[in-house]
């Protein structure tokens, strides 16, 4: 990998005593589509602010392109960014918001024009030019922010929220249009959001923060099936966590005893003290239900957990359908509550099960995961 | 037989109640009267001015001829234009200040700006007659110079009132804008004029608007800062009245009061609709 584009060397931003940004460190290579996901207050804003130069660290470097650009003002770095409010200018013509860089920077009119044209072409806004920005949809005066920012040529493009404000359909098409449009370029994307489902269906890495700090940077896949603690599992995607100690520890296999859950077998080992406090991450959806007594269960569960069973049994206390899938919240039979989701693979599965029925569940051995902190 | 036979009436269609239209009629004509009143004695044949004597244009004609009425609506409407340009560049600077920066001392600053507004009017007038007599600022001047007195005392009350406009519209100010255009390039100074001033402007129309009413008619502030040959068109009235009002005094307010409104109503049309289209 050549040098990263952005490189954030131990930023730190104080407001006061508080810090939003604490000891961050991160690399951002060149063409990547990065997300910065993390709680509201939890600092990414200011991190993303400190890139577009709008903040300035108290502590530590941010190196753009090779060059440290920790006090150089906005107006002097190779970024641009869409603000969350998008921020067009209510009394210039979409042509002249798109134009505006360009003037400030001293482009001859007939570039200035071609590339105008270019740019909304690329947020296919051809046939915008003359319209002024209260005569266009939310979704209308974002591509004019992104045409806007592109047309400068950046080489890093930061979005603030870009799509919070945006309708469910409209967000999601624009989910992948952002994404398209990051491909065809090639410039370096910088998001933050709070919405997990927008970072892990556009992000090619992601980097969540908590309290100010890194929790974990990895792929969206990895941050989901190998979240690195509590936290990450937590706010990334739905999770049922149970406290436990480790009672088996070896290369091939695990095993974790949970006071709520019962023991839980693994099919790989876990780099953790023996006898240590863990605890048990188990997504809703990796979990099957059963009615009770069907013998198919427990022989799943012990087909590949190679110690005993992953096999719990519980009261169906709540259930939420939700089209695609139904949701239930279940008391385990120790008192502990879970949560487990399930295809409606047919028109009649909902109809499986209802309040108050006595089920069974299994999860495979490869399933849960053993989170340290 | 229904219970009651008359259309209910929607909760905000006050319109249609009669006492409110009553009411309504009532305050309007309270407000309005004197001024009509004014306007048709200004076509009354008589010299006194007292009783209704017959319709006549005539004393249009002789305010037009009243060299005194010229000077002074010259004098009125010279004070005006100065104290209104000052006022704005002055007020938008303060209003600017206070929403943009932090500094020592602010909330002093900040609530004592609007003091010329609170202070009453002859306080200020007997302020400014013992401090320009004290710094011995000179009064024989020749024209327009020998109103710097007034024009500064204009200033002082009209300014805050340009700051009270501005910092109400600097409020609604998406501050994402002006780092936008800062993002894109622009240096602060560019950030102010592309993207601030355009969102303040109609704030700046109607602050203009207002600074210029309330010099052109102040009385009590213009009475004590005036010196002789700088008599503004209200002091000149003043003096008039005490001699007896004329149809001719009735006839120049008329041509204000049209004035004032044709000048109103153009500058509400022309900011009115743009006003709209830009708050959001």
């Amino acid at each position: 990998m050549s040098e990263p584009i952005i490189q954030i060397r131990n930023v730190t931003k104080r407001f006061g005593k508080v810090a939003a940004v604490d000891n961050v460190s991160l690399d951002i290579a060149a063409g990547e589509f990065f997300v910065l996901l993390g709680p509201s207050g939890c600092g990414k804003t200011t991190l993303l602010r400190m890139i577009a130069g709008f903040e300035v660290p108290t502590e530590g470097q941010i190196i753009i392109d090779g060059q440290d650009m920790s006090r150089v003002p906005p107006n002097k770095r190779p970024v641009n960014m869409v603000f969350q409010s998008y921020a067009v200018f209510p009394h210039m013509s979409v042509a002249d918001n798109v134009a505006y860089g360009l003037k400030i920077a001293g482009v001859g009119r007939a570039e200035r024009d071609e590339r105008v044209r270019e740019a909304l072409a690329l947020v296919s806004l051809n046939g915008f030019e003359d319209r002024k920005p209260d005569q266009m949809s939310g979704g209308q005066r974002q591509r004019v922010a992104l045409a806007r920012s592109l047309v400068m040529r950046p080489k890093v493009l930061l979005l603030d929220e870009p799509l919070s404000a945006l309708d469910a359909k409209l967000r999601a098409q624009m989910q992948f249009e952002l994404s398209d449009l990051q491909d065809q370029i090639g410039i370096t994307f910088v998001t933050v959001t709070h919405d997990q489902d927008e970072a892990l269906s556009m992000a090619s890495r992601i980097a969540v923060i908590n309290k100010g700090e890194v929790a974990q940077l990895a792929t969206p896949s990895d941050l989901y099936e190998y979240p690195a603690n509590r936290f990450v599992a937590d706010f990334v995607g739905s999770v049922n966590i149970f406290e436990g100690k480790l009672i088996l520890d070896e290369p091939d296999k695990a095993a974790v005893d949970c006071p709520g859950l019962g023991k839980v077998y693994l099919n790989h080992g876990v780099t953790g003290p023996h006898g240590a406090d863990v605890w048990v991450a188990l997504r809703p959806e990796k979990i099957y239900l059963h009615v009770p007594g069907e013998g198919k269960a427990v022989q799943a569960a012990a087909k590949d957990a190679p110690e005993g069973h992953n096999f719990a049994r519980g009261k169906i206390k709540g259930m939420s359908y939700l089209g695609d899938i139904t949701l239930f919240e279940i008391i385990l039979d120790s008192g502990a509550m879970i949560r487990v989701s399930r295809p409606n693979l047919s028109r009649h599965d909902q109809e499986d099960f209802t309040w108050d029925d006595r089920v069974s569940m299994h999860w495979r051995a490869d399933s849960p995961v053993v989170l340290l902190g | 037989m229904p219970l009651f036979n008359r259309t209910p009436r929607a909760p905000l269609e006050y319109a249609k109640s009669l006492w409110m239209r009553g009411w309504v009629l009532g305050v309007m004509l309270f407000l309005y009267i004197p001024l009509f009143v004014l306007m048709a004695f200004s076509f009354n044949d008589s010299k006194r001015n007292v009783v209704w004597r017959g319709f006549t244009t005539k004393y249009y004609g002789v305010a037009w001829e009243n060299e005194q009425l010229w000077n002074a609506m010259m004098n009125s409407l010279t004070i005006a234009f100065f104290a209104t340009i000052f006022s704005l560049v002055i007020g938008t600077l303060a209003a600017v200040m206070l929403w943009r920066f932090r500094f020592p001392f602010k909330g002093a600053v900040d609530g004592t700006i609007s003091l010329p507004i609170i202070v009453p009017e002859i306080c200020l007038g007997v302020a400014f007659l013992v401090f320009f007599s004290t710094i011995g600022w000179p009064s024989a001047l020749p024209w327009p110079f020998n109103m710097g007195a007034i024009i500064i005392a204009h200033i002082t009350f009209c300014f805050p009132f340009v700051a009270m406009v501005v910092r109400a519209r600097l409020a609604g100010f998406n501050r994402e804008q002006e780092e936008a255009a800062k993002d894109l390039g622009a240096s602060e100074w560019q950030a102010f004029r592309d993207v601030l001033i355009p969102h303040i402007k109609p704030a700046l129309v109607s602050g203009a608007l207002l600074a210029f009413t309330l010099s052109l008619d102040d009385f009590v502030i213009t009475f004590f800062t005036s010196t002789p040959g700088t008599d503004t068109f209200p002091v000149l009235v003043y003096s008039l009245v005490k001699r007896g009002v004329t149809p001719d005094v009735n006839a120049a307010s008329t041509i204000l009061i049209l004035l004032t409104v044709v000048l109103t109503a153009i500058a509400l049309k022309l900011q009115g609709a743009k006003a709209l289209a830009q708050t959001h």
